[in-house]
Protein backbone atom coordinates (compact mmCIF):
# COMPACT_ATOMS: atom_id res chain seq x y z
CA UNK A 1 0.00 0.00 0.00
CA UNK A 2 2.87 2.49 1.09
CA UNK A 3 4.44 1.46 -2.32
CA UNK A 4 1.04 2.42 -4.20
CA UNK A 5 0.91 5.63 -2.64
CA UNK A 6 4.49 6.40 -3.36
CA UNK A 7 3.94 5.61 -6.81
CA UNK A 8 0.35 8.33 -6.60
CA UNK A 9 1.99 11.31 -5.25
CA UNK A 10 5.15 10.57 -7.95
CA UNK A 11 2.53 10.55 -10.67
CA UNK A 12 0.57 14.34 -9.73
CA UNK A 13 4.00 15.47 -9.05
CA UNK A 14 5.17 15.04 -12.69
CA UNK A 15 2.90 16.97 -14.48
CA UNK A 16 4.28 19.91 -12.84
CA UNK A 17 7.59 19.28 -14.13
CA UNK A 18 6.69 18.68 -17.69
CA UNK A 19 4.01 21.96 -18.35
CA UNK A 20 7.34 23.23 -17.33
CA UNK A 21 9.41 21.80 -20.33
CA UNK A 22 6.58 21.38 -22.18
CA UNK A 23 6.39 24.44 -24.12
CA UNK A 24 10.40 23.90 -25.38
CA UNK A 25 9.65 20.36 -26.21
CA UNK A 26 6.22 20.38 -27.43
CA UNK A 27 6.85 21.60 -31.42
CA UNK A 28 9.92 19.97 -31.53
CA UNK A 29 10.41 16.05 -32.41
CA UNK A 30 9.74 13.13 -30.27
CA UNK A 31 11.04 13.37 -26.86
CA UNK A 32 11.86 10.89 -24.37
CA UNK A 33 8.59 11.23 -22.27
CA UNK A 34 6.26 11.60 -24.69
CA UNK A 35 2.95 9.50 -23.76
CA UNK A 36 3.15 6.95 -27.16
CA UNK A 37 5.72 6.43 -29.42
CA UNK A 38 5.56 3.19 -31.63
CA UNK A 39 8.16 3.14 -33.73
CA UNK A 40 8.12 0.93 -36.98
CA UNK A 41 5.46 -1.45 -35.44
CA UNK A 42 4.09 -4.64 -37.15
CA UNK A 43 1.42 -6.71 -36.48
CA UNK A 44 -0.22 -9.78 -37.75
CA UNK A 45 -3.68 -11.03 -37.12
CA UNK A 46 -4.53 -14.27 -38.11
CA UNK A 47 -1.22 -14.87 -40.59
CA UNK A 48 -2.08 -11.33 -42.21
CA UNK A 49 -0.19 -8.46 -41.99
CA UNK A 50 -2.13 -5.68 -40.67
CA UNK A 51 0.60 -3.07 -39.25
CA UNK A 52 3.13 -3.18 -41.49
CA UNK A 53 5.66 -0.90 -39.72
CA UNK A 54 4.14 2.47 -38.70
CA UNK A 55 5.24 5.04 -36.65
CA UNK A 56 3.57 6.98 -34.30
CA UNK A 57 3.97 9.46 -31.29
CA UNK A 58 1.77 11.45 -29.22
CA UNK A 59 3.42 13.92 -27.22
CA UNK A 60 2.16 15.57 -23.95
CA UNK A 61 -1.20 17.79 -24.19
CA UNK A 62 -1.70 16.99 -28.11
CA UNK A 63 -5.00 15.57 -29.20
CA UNK A 64 -4.60 13.13 -32.21
CA UNK A 65 -7.02 11.62 -34.07
CA UNK A 66 -6.36 7.98 -36.26
CA UNK A 67 -8.05 8.22 -39.13
CA UNK A 68 -8.55 5.42 -41.95
CA UNK A 69 -11.08 3.20 -43.69
CA UNK A 70 -12.40 -0.02 -42.35
CA UNK A 71 -9.33 -2.16 -42.01
CA UNK A 72 -6.78 0.13 -42.42
CA UNK A 73 -5.37 -0.99 -39.16
CA UNK A 74 -6.15 2.21 -37.51
CA UNK A 75 -7.78 -0.30 -34.34
CA UNK A 76 -5.56 -2.66 -34.42
CA UNK A 77 -2.69 0.50 -33.94
CA UNK A 78 -4.68 1.41 -30.64
CA UNK A 79 -4.98 -2.11 -29.69
CA UNK A 80 -1.27 -2.94 -29.45
CA UNK A 81 -0.75 0.29 -27.57
CA UNK A 82 -2.80 -1.20 -24.94
CA UNK A 83 -1.36 -4.14 -24.78
CA UNK A 84 -4.42 -5.95 -26.44
CA UNK A 85 -2.32 -6.96 -29.98
CA UNK A 86 1.38 -8.24 -29.67
CA UNK A 87 3.92 -6.33 -31.97
CA UNK A 88 5.85 -8.36 -34.12
CA UNK A 89 8.18 -6.26 -34.80
CA UNK A 90 9.12 -2.57 -34.15
CA UNK A 91 8.85 -1.40 -30.37
CA UNK A 92 6.65 0.58 -28.14
CA UNK A 93 7.13 3.49 -25.39
CA UNK A 94 4.85 4.72 -23.22
CA UNK A 95 5.44 7.60 -21.02
CA UNK A 96 9.19 6.98 -22.37
CA UNK A 97 9.10 3.66 -20.51
CA UNK A 98 9.14 0.26 -23.22
CA UNK A 99 5.48 -1.48 -23.12
CA UNK A 100 7.28 -4.78 -21.63
CA UNK A 101 8.14 -2.94 -18.44
CA UNK A 102 5.79 -0.45 -18.04
CA UNK A 103 3.64 -0.51 -14.87
CA UNK A 104 1.69 2.67 -14.35
CA UNK A 105 -1.36 2.04 -15.75
CA UNK A 106 -3.28 4.78 -14.09
CA UNK A 107 -1.70 7.35 -16.54
CA UNK A 108 -3.75 5.84 -19.32
CA UNK A 109 -7.77 6.00 -19.52
CA UNK A 110 -8.73 3.34 -22.12
CA UNK A 111 -12.35 3.60 -23.98
CA UNK A 112 -12.57 0.48 -25.87
CA UNK A 113 -14.70 0.33 -29.20
CA UNK A 114 -18.11 -0.08 -27.84
CA UNK A 115 -19.85 -3.95 -28.34
CA UNK A 116 -23.48 -4.30 -28.25
CA UNK A 117 -23.08 -7.78 -26.50
CA UNK A 118 -24.28 -7.23 -23.46
CA UNK A 119 -22.52 -9.16 -20.36
CA UNK A 120 -24.98 -12.10 -18.80
CA UNK A 121 -25.33 -10.16 -15.13
CA UNK A 122 -26.49 -6.62 -14.65
CA UNK A 123 -24.43 -4.03 -13.48
CA UNK A 124 -25.44 -0.50 -12.87
CA UNK A 125 -24.07 2.33 -14.29
CA UNK A 126 -22.37 3.37 -11.34
CA UNK A 127 -20.95 -0.05 -10.72
CA UNK A 128 -19.15 -0.29 -14.52
CA UNK A 129 -17.68 3.62 -13.93
CA UNK A 130 -16.32 2.61 -10.30
CA UNK A 131 -13.89 -0.38 -12.49
CA UNK A 132 -12.08 2.33 -14.01
CA UNK A 133 -11.35 3.41 -10.49
CA UNK A 134 -9.47 0.21 -10.02
CA UNK A 135 -6.38 1.61 -12.18
CA UNK A 136 -5.72 3.97 -9.04
CA UNK A 137 -6.16 1.41 -5.94
CA UNK A 138 -6.26 -2.59 -7.37
CA UNK A 139 -6.73 -4.27 -4.17
CA UNK A 140 -8.35 -2.72 -0.96
CA UNK A 141 -11.29 -1.41 -0.33
CA UNK A 142 -12.81 2.28 -2.20
CA UNK A 143 -12.11 5.09 -0.18
CA UNK A 144 -13.76 8.25 0.11
CA UNK A 145 -11.48 9.57 -2.76
CA UNK A 146 -12.15 7.12 -5.00
CA UNK A 147 -16.22 7.09 -4.77
CA UNK A 148 -15.74 11.30 -5.30
CA UNK A 149 -13.80 10.51 -8.33
CA UNK A 150 -16.29 7.91 -9.84
CA UNK A 151 -18.84 10.81 -8.84
CA UNK A 152 -17.08 13.25 -10.56
CA UNK A 153 -16.83 10.93 -13.70
CA UNK A 154 -20.63 10.38 -14.49
CA UNK A 155 -21.00 14.12 -13.48
CA UNK A 156 -18.74 14.96 -16.46
CA UNK A 157 -20.16 12.72 -19.08
CA UNK A 158 -23.99 13.88 -17.87
CA UNK A 159 -24.56 10.46 -16.22
CA UNK A 160 -24.71 10.94 -12.70
CA UNK A 161 -28.49 10.87 -12.62
CA UNK A 162 -28.83 7.37 -13.95
CA UNK A 163 -26.09 5.95 -12.03
CA UNK A 164 -28.18 3.59 -10.33
CA UNK A 165 -29.69 2.22 -13.66
CA UNK A 166 -28.56 -0.88 -15.16
CA UNK A 167 -25.99 -0.12 -18.41
CA UNK A 168 -28.38 -2.99 -20.44
CA UNK A 169 -30.90 -0.07 -20.57
CA UNK A 170 -29.12 2.68 -22.07
CA UNK A 171 -28.95 3.88 -25.58
CA UNK A 172 -25.84 3.10 -27.42
CA UNK A 173 -24.77 7.00 -26.68
CA UNK A 174 -25.54 7.17 -23.38
CA UNK A 175 -23.53 3.48 -22.48
CA UNK A 176 -20.65 5.26 -24.84
CA UNK A 177 -20.70 8.20 -22.56
CA UNK A 178 -20.58 5.32 -19.46
CA UNK A 179 -17.33 3.70 -20.64
CA UNK A 180 -15.48 7.17 -21.09
CA UNK A 181 -17.06 8.11 -17.44
CA UNK A 182 -14.98 4.60 -16.79
CA UNK A 183 -12.00 5.97 -18.28
CA UNK A 184 -12.12 9.29 -16.70
CA UNK A 185 -12.57 8.05 -12.70
CA UNK A 186 -9.04 6.29 -12.62
CA UNK A 187 -8.05 10.69 -13.80
CA UNK A 188 -5.56 9.52 -16.16
CA UNK A 189 -3.10 11.82 -18.23
CA UNK A 190 -3.85 9.86 -22.04
CA UNK A 191 -6.94 9.13 -22.95
CA UNK A 192 -6.79 6.52 -25.81
CA UNK A 193 -10.28 6.24 -27.07
CA UNK A 194 -11.36 3.41 -29.99
CA UNK A 195 -14.50 5.23 -32.06
CA UNK A 196 -15.97 7.16 -29.25
CA UNK A 197 -18.41 8.29 -31.54
CA UNK A 198 -19.65 5.01 -33.31
CA UNK A 199 -23.07 4.78 -32.91
CA UNK A 200 -23.85 7.25 -31.02
CA UNK A 201 -27.26 9.96 -31.52
CA UNK A 202 -26.31 13.67 -31.86
CA UNK A 203 -27.11 14.53 -28.14
CA UNK A 204 -24.34 12.04 -26.78
CA UNK A 205 -21.70 13.16 -29.45
CA UNK A 206 -21.84 16.81 -28.07
CA UNK A 207 -21.95 15.87 -24.76
CA UNK A 208 -19.05 13.32 -25.75
CA UNK A 209 -17.12 16.42 -27.36
CA UNK A 210 -18.06 18.91 -24.34
CA UNK A 211 -16.13 16.32 -21.71
CA UNK A 212 -13.56 15.67 -24.42
CA UNK A 213 -12.93 19.63 -24.41
CA UNK A 214 -12.66 19.91 -20.67
CA UNK A 215 -10.24 17.34 -20.13
CA UNK A 216 -7.71 18.88 -23.06
CA UNK A 217 -8.15 22.22 -21.28
CA UNK A 218 -6.85 20.25 -18.27
CA UNK A 219 -3.87 18.93 -20.04
CA UNK A 220 -4.66 15.60 -21.34
CA UNK A 221 -3.61 14.14 -23.68
CA UNK A 222 -5.61 12.29 -26.56
CA UNK A 223 -5.75 9.48 -29.17
CA UNK A 224 -8.53 8.77 -30.82
CA UNK A 225 -9.76 6.70 -33.34
CA UNK A 226 -11.70 8.15 -35.78
CA UNK A 227 -13.81 6.67 -39.12
CA UNK A 228 -14.38 10.39 -39.44
CA UNK A 229 -13.88 14.13 -37.71
CA UNK A 230 -17.40 15.04 -37.45
CA UNK A 231 -17.56 17.26 -34.09
CA UNK A 232 -14.54 16.57 -32.33
CA UNK A 233 -12.90 18.28 -35.33
CA UNK A 234 -11.88 21.57 -33.60
CA UNK A 235 -10.53 19.42 -31.12
CA UNK A 236 -8.01 17.44 -32.97
CA UNK A 237 -4.07 19.12 -33.40
CA UNK A 238 -2.84 16.66 -35.65
CA UNK A 239 -4.40 13.40 -37.38
CA UNK A 240 -2.48 10.17 -38.88
CA UNK A 241 -3.83 8.58 -41.71
CA UNK A 242 -3.61 5.03 -41.98
CA UNK A 243 -3.67 2.52 -45.21
CA UNK A 244 -3.23 -0.87 -45.65
CA UNK A 245 -1.39 -0.77 -42.59
CA UNK A 246 1.23 2.15 -43.65
CA UNK A 247 1.11 5.73 -42.06
CA UNK A 248 -0.48 8.34 -45.25
CA UNK A 249 -0.38 11.26 -43.23
CA UNK A 250 0.88 12.73 -40.70
CA UNK A 251 -0.01 16.26 -39.94
CA UNK A 252 -3.15 18.61 -39.51
CA UNK A 253 -6.58 17.19 -39.93
CA UNK A 254 -7.84 17.22 -43.46
CA UNK A 255 -9.99 19.94 -43.58
CA UNK A 256 -13.65 20.35 -44.78
CA UNK A 257 -14.69 17.84 -47.43
CA UNK A 258 -11.01 16.49 -46.99
CA UNK A 259 -11.84 13.99 -44.99
CA UNK A 260 -13.78 12.46 -47.72
CA UNK A 261 -11.18 12.49 -49.93
CA UNK A 262 -8.47 10.92 -48.28
CA UNK A 263 -6.85 8.07 -49.77
CA UNK A 264 -8.80 5.06 -49.34
CA UNK A 265 -11.50 6.23 -48.14
CA UNK A 266 -14.43 4.47 -49.49
CA UNK A 267 -17.07 6.16 -46.90
CA UNK A 268 -20.24 3.74 -46.08
CA UNK A 269 -22.39 5.38 -43.73
CA UNK A 270 -23.76 2.28 -41.36
CA UNK A 271 -25.71 4.34 -39.43
CA UNK A 272 -29.10 6.21 -39.88
CA UNK A 273 -29.67 8.94 -42.67
CA UNK A 274 -30.66 11.15 -40.34
CA UNK A 275 -27.67 11.50 -37.86
CA UNK A 276 -25.27 10.55 -40.71
CA UNK A 277 -24.11 14.54 -41.07
CA UNK A 278 -24.50 16.53 -38.05
CA UNK A 279 -25.13 19.84 -37.91
CA UNK A 280 -21.89 22.14 -37.28
CA UNK A 281 -23.00 25.06 -35.59
CA UNK A 282 -19.77 25.73 -34.39
CA UNK A 283 -20.92 25.87 -30.80
CA UNK A 284 -18.19 23.44 -29.84
CA UNK A 285 -15.60 26.35 -30.71
CA UNK B 1 -39.99 -29.83 12.35
CA UNK B 2 -37.33 -29.01 14.62
CA UNK B 3 -36.77 -33.14 15.48
CA UNK B 4 -34.72 -33.38 12.65
CA UNK B 5 -32.13 -31.19 14.03
CA UNK B 6 -31.57 -34.12 16.87
CA UNK B 7 -29.90 -36.21 14.34
CA UNK B 8 -26.41 -35.52 14.30
CA UNK B 9 -26.36 -36.46 10.87
CA UNK B 10 -28.86 -34.11 9.92
CA UNK B 11 -27.32 -31.08 11.56
CA UNK B 12 -24.10 -32.07 9.38
CA UNK B 13 -26.36 -32.12 5.99
CA UNK B 14 -27.71 -28.96 7.27
CA UNK B 15 -24.49 -27.10 7.77
CA UNK B 16 -23.16 -28.26 4.24
CA UNK B 17 -26.08 -27.03 2.38
CA UNK B 18 -26.43 -23.48 4.34
CA UNK B 19 -22.37 -23.57 2.79
CA UNK B 20 -23.41 -24.67 -0.40
CA UNK B 21 -26.18 -22.34 -0.96
CA UNK B 22 -23.72 -19.68 -0.27
CA UNK B 23 -20.71 -20.33 -2.04
CA UNK B 24 -22.31 -21.99 -5.35
CA UNK B 25 -24.32 -18.58 -6.33
CA UNK B 26 -21.09 -16.55 -5.02
CA UNK B 27 -18.61 -18.19 -7.71
CA UNK B 28 -21.60 -18.72 -10.35
CA UNK B 29 -22.68 -15.24 -10.59
CA UNK B 30 -18.58 -14.25 -12.46
CA UNK B 31 -19.46 -17.71 -14.36
CA UNK B 32 -22.59 -16.53 -15.83
CA UNK B 33 -21.28 -12.78 -16.20
CA UNK B 34 -18.36 -14.56 -18.40
CA UNK B 35 -20.96 -16.28 -19.96
CA UNK B 36 -19.02 -19.56 -18.67
CA UNK B 37 -22.04 -20.88 -16.94
CA UNK B 38 -21.13 -24.39 -18.21
CA UNK B 39 -18.04 -24.83 -16.88
CA UNK B 40 -18.96 -25.95 -13.11
CA UNK B 41 -20.49 -28.70 -14.78
CA UNK B 42 -17.01 -29.87 -16.55
CA UNK B 43 -15.44 -29.11 -13.28
CA UNK B 44 -17.90 -31.70 -11.59
CA UNK B 45 -17.48 -33.81 -14.40
CA UNK B 46 -13.29 -33.87 -13.73
CA UNK B 47 -13.66 -33.70 -9.63
CA UNK B 48 -15.58 -37.38 -10.20
CA UNK B 49 -11.67 -38.80 -11.18
CA UNK B 50 -10.11 -36.94 -7.80
CA UNK B 51 -13.76 -38.99 -5.62
CA UNK B 52 -12.11 -41.91 -7.12
CA UNK B 53 -8.60 -41.46 -6.21
CA UNK B 54 -9.60 -41.34 -2.96
CA UNK B 55 -11.45 -44.49 -2.87
CA UNK B 56 -8.19 -45.96 -4.05
CA UNK B 57 -5.92 -44.47 -2.15
CA UNK B 58 -7.64 -44.66 1.14
CA UNK B 59 -7.73 -41.02 1.35
CA UNK B 60 -10.62 -38.20 2.32
CA UNK B 61 -12.23 -37.97 -1.52
CA UNK B 62 -13.29 -34.46 -0.60
CA UNK B 63 -9.36 -33.38 -0.72
CA UNK B 64 -8.37 -35.40 -3.43
CA UNK B 65 -11.39 -34.36 -5.70
CA UNK B 66 -10.02 -30.87 -4.83
CA UNK B 67 -6.69 -31.65 -6.14
CA UNK B 68 -8.36 -33.16 -9.66
CA UNK B 69 -10.71 -30.60 -9.94
CA UNK B 70 -8.56 -27.38 -8.86
CA UNK B 71 -6.11 -29.01 -12.06
CA UNK B 72 -9.11 -29.87 -14.36
CA UNK B 73 -9.92 -25.85 -14.28
CA UNK B 74 -6.30 -24.48 -14.38
CA UNK B 75 -6.32 -26.81 -17.41
CA UNK B 76 -9.86 -25.38 -19.00
CA UNK B 77 -8.43 -21.91 -17.89
CA UNK B 78 -5.67 -22.43 -20.11
CA UNK B 79 -7.32 -24.22 -23.03
CA UNK B 80 -9.78 -20.72 -23.16
CA UNK B 81 -6.54 -18.63 -23.53
CA UNK B 82 -4.44 -20.85 -26.24
CA UNK B 83 -6.97 -23.08 -27.56
CA UNK B 84 -9.13 -20.55 -30.04
CA UNK B 85 -10.57 -22.88 -32.71
CA UNK B 86 -10.18 -26.52 -31.05
CA UNK B 87 -10.83 -25.43 -27.41
CA UNK B 88 -14.17 -26.92 -27.15
CA UNK B 89 -12.84 -30.05 -28.59
CA UNK B 90 -10.34 -30.03 -25.66
CA UNK B 91 -12.79 -29.10 -23.38
CA UNK B 92 -14.85 -32.01 -24.50
CA UNK B 93 -12.26 -34.51 -24.38
CA UNK B 94 -11.11 -33.11 -20.56
CA UNK B 95 -14.90 -33.71 -19.46
CA UNK B 96 -16.23 -36.74 -20.59
CA UNK B 97 -11.67 -38.40 -19.80
CA UNK B 98 -12.67 -37.03 -16.19
CA UNK B 99 -15.98 -38.80 -16.42
CA UNK B 100 -14.91 -42.39 -17.82
CA UNK B 101 -11.73 -41.94 -15.65
CA UNK B 102 -13.66 -41.55 -12.49
CA UNK B 103 -16.09 -44.33 -13.19
CA UNK B 104 -12.95 -46.86 -14.03
CA UNK B 105 -11.24 -45.68 -10.84
CA UNK B 106 -13.92 -46.01 -8.66
CA UNK B 107 -14.65 -49.81 -9.73
CA UNK B 108 -11.09 -50.73 -9.35
CA UNK B 109 -10.70 -50.00 -6.04
CA UNK B 110 -11.15 -52.11 -3.25
CA UNK B 111 -14.15 -50.25 -1.61
CA UNK B 112 -15.74 -48.06 -4.14
CA UNK B 113 -18.61 -49.44 -6.25
CA UNK B 114 -21.00 -47.64 -8.30
CA UNK B 115 -23.05 -47.24 -5.17
CA UNK B 116 -20.67 -44.55 -3.59
CA UNK B 117 -20.26 -43.30 -6.89
CA UNK B 118 -24.29 -42.51 -6.81
CA UNK B 119 -23.99 -40.62 -3.39
CA UNK B 120 -21.07 -38.16 -5.47
CA UNK B 121 -23.48 -37.86 -8.56
CA UNK B 122 -26.57 -36.64 -6.88
CA UNK B 123 -25.87 -35.81 -3.17
CA UNK B 124 -26.53 -37.13 -0.11
CA UNK B 125 -27.32 -36.15 3.50
CA UNK B 126 -26.55 -39.33 5.38
CA UNK B 127 -23.31 -39.33 4.39
CA UNK B 128 -21.37 -36.10 5.02
CA UNK B 129 -19.15 -37.03 7.89
CA UNK B 130 -18.15 -35.17 10.55
CA UNK B 131 -14.46 -34.90 8.78
CA UNK B 132 -16.53 -33.82 5.79
CA UNK B 133 -17.60 -31.25 7.69
CA UNK B 134 -14.42 -29.83 8.64
CA UNK B 135 -12.88 -29.91 5.36
CA UNK B 136 -16.00 -28.18 3.59
CA UNK B 137 -16.00 -25.53 5.70
CA UNK B 138 -12.69 -24.73 5.25
CA UNK B 139 -12.61 -24.59 1.71
CA UNK B 140 -16.13 -22.68 1.66
CA UNK B 141 -14.35 -20.17 3.90
CA UNK B 142 -11.93 -20.08 1.23
CA UNK B 143 -14.71 -19.67 -1.21
CA UNK B 144 -16.08 -16.89 0.54
CA UNK B 145 -13.41 -14.78 1.04
CA UNK B 146 -12.16 -14.92 -2.75
CA UNK B 147 -15.86 -14.36 -4.32
CA UNK B 148 -16.26 -11.42 -1.71
CA UNK B 149 -13.26 -9.82 -0.83
CA UNK B 150 -12.05 -9.85 -4.99
CA UNK B 151 -15.63 -8.54 -5.86
CA UNK B 152 -14.60 -5.67 -7.55
CA UNK B 153 -11.89 -7.06 -9.22
CA UNK B 154 -13.06 -10.28 -10.27
CA UNK B 155 -16.79 -8.02 -11.93
CA UNK B 156 -13.88 -6.03 -13.43
CA UNK B 157 -12.13 -8.79 -15.09
CA UNK B 158 -15.73 -10.55 -16.17
CA UNK B 159 -17.21 -7.74 -17.43
CA UNK B 160 -14.72 -6.39 -19.44
CA UNK B 161 -11.61 -8.22 -19.61
CA UNK B 162 -9.85 -5.78 -22.30
CA UNK B 163 -10.53 -3.21 -19.75
CA UNK B 164 -9.33 -4.61 -17.02
CA UNK B 165 -6.44 -5.62 -18.54
CA UNK B 166 -5.36 -1.49 -19.10
CA UNK B 167 -6.29 -0.65 -15.51
CA UNK B 168 -3.01 -3.13 -14.49
CA UNK B 169 -5.24 -5.61 -12.57
CA UNK B 170 -3.43 -9.10 -13.01
CA UNK B 171 -6.29 -10.36 -15.08
CA UNK B 172 -4.42 -13.71 -15.72
CA UNK B 173 -3.92 -14.79 -12.25
CA UNK B 174 -7.28 -13.23 -11.24
CA UNK B 175 -9.07 -15.85 -14.14
CA UNK B 176 -7.06 -18.62 -12.37
CA UNK B 177 -7.94 -18.01 -8.83
CA UNK B 178 -11.17 -18.09 -9.80
CA UNK B 179 -10.91 -21.38 -11.91
CA UNK B 180 -9.50 -22.61 -8.93
CA UNK B 181 -12.33 -21.44 -6.60
CA UNK B 182 -14.86 -23.14 -8.90
CA UNK B 183 -13.39 -25.79 -8.62
CA UNK B 184 -13.23 -26.02 -4.79
CA UNK B 185 -17.19 -25.00 -5.21
CA UNK B 186 -17.59 -28.14 -6.88
CA UNK B 187 -15.92 -29.88 -3.61
CA UNK B 188 -18.17 -28.36 -1.01
CA UNK B 189 -21.11 -28.81 -2.76
CA UNK B 190 -20.62 -32.11 -4.56
CA UNK B 191 -21.78 -34.09 -1.08
CA UNK B 192 -24.89 -32.14 -0.74
CA UNK B 193 -25.71 -31.73 -4.10
CA UNK B 194 -24.12 -33.55 -6.54
CA UNK B 195 -21.66 -33.72 -8.98
CA UNK B 196 -24.03 -33.78 -11.66
CA UNK B 197 -26.10 -30.83 -10.33
CA UNK B 198 -23.29 -28.77 -8.74
CA UNK B 199 -23.54 -26.35 -11.87
CA UNK B 200 -26.99 -26.03 -11.63
CA UNK B 201 -26.79 -24.44 -8.50
CA UNK B 202 -23.92 -22.27 -9.26
CA UNK B 203 -26.32 -20.41 -12.54
CA UNK B 204 -30.24 -21.18 -11.38
CA UNK B 205 -30.03 -18.46 -8.33
CA UNK B 206 -27.84 -16.34 -10.48
CA UNK B 207 -30.22 -16.27 -13.33
CA UNK B 208 -33.34 -15.99 -11.02
CA UNK B 209 -32.08 -13.09 -9.21
CA UNK B 210 -31.59 -11.13 -12.57
CA UNK B 211 -34.77 -11.12 -13.00
CA UNK B 212 -35.25 -9.16 -10.42
CA UNK B 213 -32.28 -7.16 -9.79
CA UNK B 214 -30.98 -3.62 -11.28
CA UNK B 215 -26.89 -4.21 -10.35
CA UNK B 216 -24.52 -6.44 -9.43
CA UNK B 217 -23.95 -6.29 -6.40
CA UNK B 218 -28.03 -7.08 -5.72
CA UNK B 219 -27.95 -9.90 -8.04
CA UNK B 220 -25.13 -11.47 -5.93
CA UNK B 221 -26.67 -10.58 -2.58
CA UNK B 222 -30.40 -12.02 -4.15
CA UNK B 223 -28.57 -15.20 -5.37
CA UNK B 224 -26.82 -15.88 -1.99
CA UNK B 225 -30.40 -15.57 -0.44
CA UNK B 226 -32.24 -18.08 -3.09
CA UNK B 227 -28.94 -20.39 -3.02
CA UNK B 228 -29.92 -20.98 0.91
CA UNK B 229 -32.98 -21.07 0.98
CA UNK B 230 -33.42 -23.99 -1.30
CA UNK B 231 -30.42 -25.90 -0.11
CA UNK B 232 -32.37 -25.63 3.50
CA UNK B 233 -35.47 -26.36 2.20
CA UNK B 234 -34.47 -29.05 -0.70
CA UNK B 235 -32.38 -30.65 2.44
CA UNK B 236 -35.31 -31.01 4.75
CA UNK B 237 -37.36 -32.09 2.05
CA UNK B 238 -34.89 -35.01 1.04
CA UNK B 239 -35.08 -36.10 4.93
CA UNK B 240 -38.64 -36.65 4.74
CA UNK B 241 -39.21 -38.11 1.29
CA UNK B 242 -36.09 -39.90 1.25
CA UNK B 243 -34.91 -38.53 -2.28
CA UNK B 244 -31.52 -37.48 -3.28
CA UNK B 245 -30.94 -34.20 -2.44
CA UNK B 246 -29.40 -32.61 -5.13
CA UNK B 247 -32.46 -33.48 -6.97
CA UNK B 248 -34.88 -31.75 -4.90
CA UNK B 249 -33.04 -28.49 -4.48
CA UNK B 250 -32.04 -28.28 -8.26
CA UNK B 251 -36.48 -28.43 -8.86
CA UNK B 252 -36.77 -26.16 -5.82
CA UNK B 253 -34.41 -23.42 -7.43
CA UNK B 254 -35.66 -23.91 -10.85
CA UNK B 255 -39.13 -23.68 -9.24
CA UNK B 256 -38.16 -19.95 -7.67
CA UNK B 257 -36.86 -19.04 -10.69
CA UNK B 258 -40.14 -19.43 -12.92
CA UNK B 259 -42.16 -17.31 -10.17
CA UNK B 260 -39.49 -14.75 -10.06
CA UNK B 261 -39.56 -14.51 -13.77
CA UNK B 262 -43.57 -14.85 -13.79
CA UNK B 263 -43.60 -12.24 -11.04
CA UNK B 264 -40.76 -9.41 -12.54
CA UNK B 265 -41.65 -9.51 -16.07
CA UNK B 266 -45.15 -7.72 -15.98
CA UNK B 267 -42.77 -5.06 -13.78
CA UNK B 268 -40.08 -5.31 -16.21
CA UNK B 269 -42.45 -4.61 -19.30
CA UNK B 270 -44.24 -1.23 -17.28
CA UNK B 271 -40.87 0.02 -16.36
CA UNK B 272 -39.41 -0.39 -20.06
CA UNK B 273 -42.97 1.55 -21.44
CA UNK B 274 -42.60 4.28 -19.30
CA UNK B 275 -39.06 4.52 -20.52
CA UNK B 276 -40.13 4.58 -24.23
CA UNK B 277 -42.72 7.19 -23.28
CA UNK B 278 -40.84 9.39 -21.62
CA UNK B 279 -38.17 9.20 -25.17
CA UNK B 280 -40.85 9.63 -27.74
CA UNK B 281 -42.40 13.14 -26.10
CA UNK B 282 -41.19 16.36 -27.55
CA UNK B 283 -39.43 18.12 -24.75
CA UNK B 284 -37.84 21.38 -25.81
CA UNK B 285 -34.42 21.62 -24.22
CA UNK B 286 -31.51 23.81 -24.88
CA UNK B 287 -29.39 22.68 -22.01
CA UNK B 288 -27.52 20.41 -24.48
CA UNK B 289 -26.29 23.16 -26.55
CA UNK B 290 -24.29 24.92 -23.43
Amino acid sequence: MEAEEARETGVTEEPDIATAAAPAARPASATAEDPISLRGATATLGGRPVLRGIDLTVRRGEVVALLGANGSGKSTAVRSVVGQVPLSGGELTLFGIPRRRFRDWARIGYVPQRTTAASGVPATVREVVSAGRLARRRFGPPRKADRAAVQRALELVGMADRARDPVGALSGGQHQRVLIARALAGEPELLIMDEPMAGVDLTSQEILAGTLREQVAAGATVLLVLHELGPLEPLIDRAVVLRDGCVVHDGPPPKAVGQHALPGHDHVHPHAAADAEPIRTGLLT
Amino acid sequence: MLEILDYAFMQRALLAAVLVGITAPAVGIYLVQRRQAIMGDGIGHVALTGVALGFLTGANPVWTAVAVSALGAILMELIRWYGKTRGDLALAMLFYGGMAGGVLLINLSPTGSNANLTTYLFGSITTVSPEDVVAISLLAAFVVLITLGLRRQLFAVCQDEEFARVTGLPVRTLNLLLAVTAAVTVTVAMRVVGLLLVSALMVVPVAAAQQATRGFAMTLALAIAIGVVVTLSGTVFSFYKNVPPGASIVVLAIGVFAVITALAAPLAKRRAQRAAEAEERCTLRDDVLV
